[in-house]
């Protein structure tokens, strides 16, 4: 499904992604570990085609096609699909209406007729109750004002409609508390399925407690530098990163 | 004064009871130099639009076709080219409302009209209200009565169409709210793309009795070589409300001044406005929100979207008098740019005398932001429907806040079709 070959990839002028390699076949989970400013988000970046973020050598082949050739928003259509880490306030622009918009463009791509009014917020509205995040948030201007852990609950939401392909989860660990956290890793659990797979960047082993993972990975230095099953993420859990950082 | 517009000035007549402040009017504009870039209220407009031949509208301009009208569920009075048309209008007015042209007006009414028009802006205040007198052949007088309460909206509807000449048409509209009264008022200044100058001079005063509440709404959608000079002053008596919201797109040149006057204690205003435009036409709002006495409150926010080669000018003054202690003053002026040729002038201007106030402004100039951008596109929605989305959702907070509905459902898709022609690009826009 993906397959990233020898990949170097620049922030503005500063090289952070060195040689990586990495291929996800179809159903499969990958997480990927490591220290600060090893690339893991740069990483994410990269795959949605985030401006500033250039790919300087290598390739990343999605199904047979040249990603890094691609607008961004033709990445999502065929089935790609980032979690931010951040994500982004929208004002004046109702979560109702972004998601229409993005269901609606993704389908079209597939050639598929636009989901009627009905339907949508039917489902839009069950979504939110997998979540446990209140409808209320779909009115409301897209994560404006939301909370941290309302703002990962809502990209659940958009993953959840969209149906993507290959879903990059960007630290959607991070800053949740443990109720919010199993709502995501069941969130996850119930859209895995042999067609879809999921690259899960994270900091810690918690999140993998819940999702469990088919392979992990160590990203040090820009590169990754160790690879294993989930049992390798306990190992890191008890020592750390820095007996890695060596081999990058 | 050259005899610029003198032949308006000179083939119009007032009704006989309103000759001698027209006169005034005349002797004034006659008098009076146009503004040039030299002057600080018109550093960035310039009138030279207005240096060419103008004519009245004759007659038979009264037939021109009108744009399609909204229904707000209340009285309608249709105006075309200064003329009025009783085939679009409806006249059932409710119990305690007067709502009468100046010609048609009886000696009672001529009294009321006489003791408050051209009061809230006087001629040597601003040379277009003295041009208007001077040009003026009818106005609007409306009055709510003490206590009474009006639901539906009161519509006012002043339409240009384009003719083979030049010509210049003024509007006049006198408002008395009378104490603890309550109304909804929307004057809605409608026109085709004109290729032909069409000068709009339409002066509007608003006076708010003790407990008054008025939401006013004035809409500009005036296009193409359209021209339009004119205001709104409002005098706000103790413990009144004035809710009033401004609308502008684009044309050859738009001036419009609001001037609010706090004058009785405990008054509030809400002043809101938007504008977007775009070619190289040029839109100009100059507020000013007198507060003239103690613990009155006012509250201003002015969007703007900017493109093309189009420009715009903001400028909001705050004044608060010597006396106007324990005064609540706010203004934000938020403008976006579309393009690299765009231009604004914004400038908030604080004059603050009194000692005893809490008062704040702000004024931001910003394009898209690229970070949004981005987000939406990684969602599957593309560049241009995000840029609209984006933009609409920039003026969406103030059109959610109108609370006249009817309205609000006819300017969201006519704003949303003003950013892009393109109806697929603003589908997933309320």
């Amino acid at each position: 499904m993906l397959k990233i070959d020898n990949l170097f990839a620049n922030v503005g002028d500063k090289e952070i992604i060195k040689g990586l390699s990495l291929e996800v076949k179809p159903g499969e989970v990958h997480a990927i570990m490591g220290p600060n400013g090893s690339g893991k988000s740069t990483l994410g970046h990269v795959l949605a085609g985030r401006p500033g973020y250039e790919a300087t050598a290598g390739s990343v082949t999605f199904q047979g096609q040249d990603l890094l050739a691609l607008e961004s928003e033709v990445r999502a259509r065929l089935g790609i699909f980032l979690a931010f880490q951040y994500p982004v306030e929208i004002p004046g622009v109702s979560n109702m209406e972004f998601l229409k918009a993005s269901v609606d463009a993704v389908r079209e791509h597939r050639g598929e007729e636009p989901l009627d009014t009905v339907n949508f917020v039917k489902r839009a509205r069950e979504a939110c109750k997998t979540v446990d995040l209140d409808q209320e948030f779909l009115k409301r201007g897209v994560n404006e004002g939301f909370s941290g852990g309302e703002k990962k609950r809502n990209e659940l939401i958009q993953m959840m409609l969209l149906q993507p392909q290959l879903a990059i989860m960007d630290e959607t660990d991070s800053g949740l508390d443990i109720d919010a956290l199993q709502v995501v890793a069941s969130a996850v659990n119930a859209m895995r399925s042999p067609e879809r797979s999921f690259i899960l960047v994270t900091h810690y082993q918690r999140l993998l407690d819940y999702i469990e993972p088919d392979f992990v990975h160590v990203l040090a230095g820009g590169r990754i530098v160790k690879s294993g099953g989930k049992d390798l993420a306990l190992e890191l859990e008890e020592k750390g990163y820095a007996w890695l950082e060596g081999a990058a | 004064m050259t005899d610029f517009m003198q032949q308006v000035v000179d083939e119009t007549v007032a009704p006989v009871w309103l000759q001698d402040w027209q006169q005034q009017g005349r002797s004034f504009w006659q008098s009076a130099a146009l503004p040039n870039r030299k002057t600080e209220a018109w550093r960035f407009t310039s009138v030279d639009a207005l240096k060419q031949a103008f004519s009245s509208p004759s007659a038979d301009f009264g037939s021109g076709v009108v744009p399609e009208l909204p229904d707000l569920g209340g009285v309608r009075l249709v105006f075309v080219n200064g003329q009025y048309r009783p085939e679009l209008s409806s006249k059932a007015l409710p119990e305690g409302v007067t709502l009468v042209r100046f010609v048609d007006a009886n000696e009672n009414q001529a009294a009321l009209i006489r003791e408050k028009l051209g009061t809230a802006v006087k001629h040597e205040q601003h040379l277009f209200a003295a041009l208007n007198a001077a040009a003026l052949e009818d106005g609007l007088f409306l009055q709510v009565a003490d206590n009474v309460s009006v639901k539906a909206p009161i519509q006012l509807v002043w339409s240009v169409t384009a003719q083979d000449r030049a010509f210049a048409v003024m509007q006049r509209l006198l408002v008395h709210m009378a104490a603890n009264s309550n109304a909804t008022l929307v004057e809605h200044f409608a026109g085709d793309p004109a290729e032909t100058a069409v000068f709009s001079n339409g002066i509007t005063e608003l006076f708010l009795d003790a407990g008054a509440q008025l939401q006013h709404h004035r809409l500009h959608l005036e296009q193409g070589a359209a021209i339009h000079i004119g205001g709104v002053h409002a005098r706000l008596s103790q413990d009144s409300n004035l809710e009033s919201f401004h609308l502008a797109v684009g044309s050859e040149l738009k001036r419009i001044d609001i001037v609010v006057d706090h004058q009785g204690q405990g008054a509030y205003c809400n002043l809101n406005g938007i504008y977007l435009v775009s070619n190289k036409d040029h839109v100009d709002y100059h507020t000013c929100l007198e507060h003239s006495v103690p613990q009155c409150t006012s509250s201003e926010t002015f969007r703007g979207i900017v493109g093309d080669q189009a420009s715009a000018v903001f400028n909001g003054r705050i004044h608060i008098h010597p006396h106007a202690q324990k005064t609540r003053a706010e203004l934000r002026n938020n403008n976006l740019l579309t393009s690299n040729r765009a231009v604004i002038n914004t400038k908030p201007e604080l004059e603050i005398y009194a000692d005893d106030v809490q008062c704040a402004h702000g004024a931001t100039v910003a394009q898209l932001d690229p970070t949004i951008l981005h987000y939406m596109r990684t969602r599957g929605i593309s560049r241009a429907e995000a840029e609209v989305m984006m933009s609409y959702g920039f003026i969406n907070e103030l059109i959610r806040g109108l609370r006249c509905e009817p309205l609000r459902e006819y300017l969201e898709p006519l704003l949303a079709q003003r950013l892009t022609p393109n109806s697929k690009l603003t589908r997933h826009i309320p």
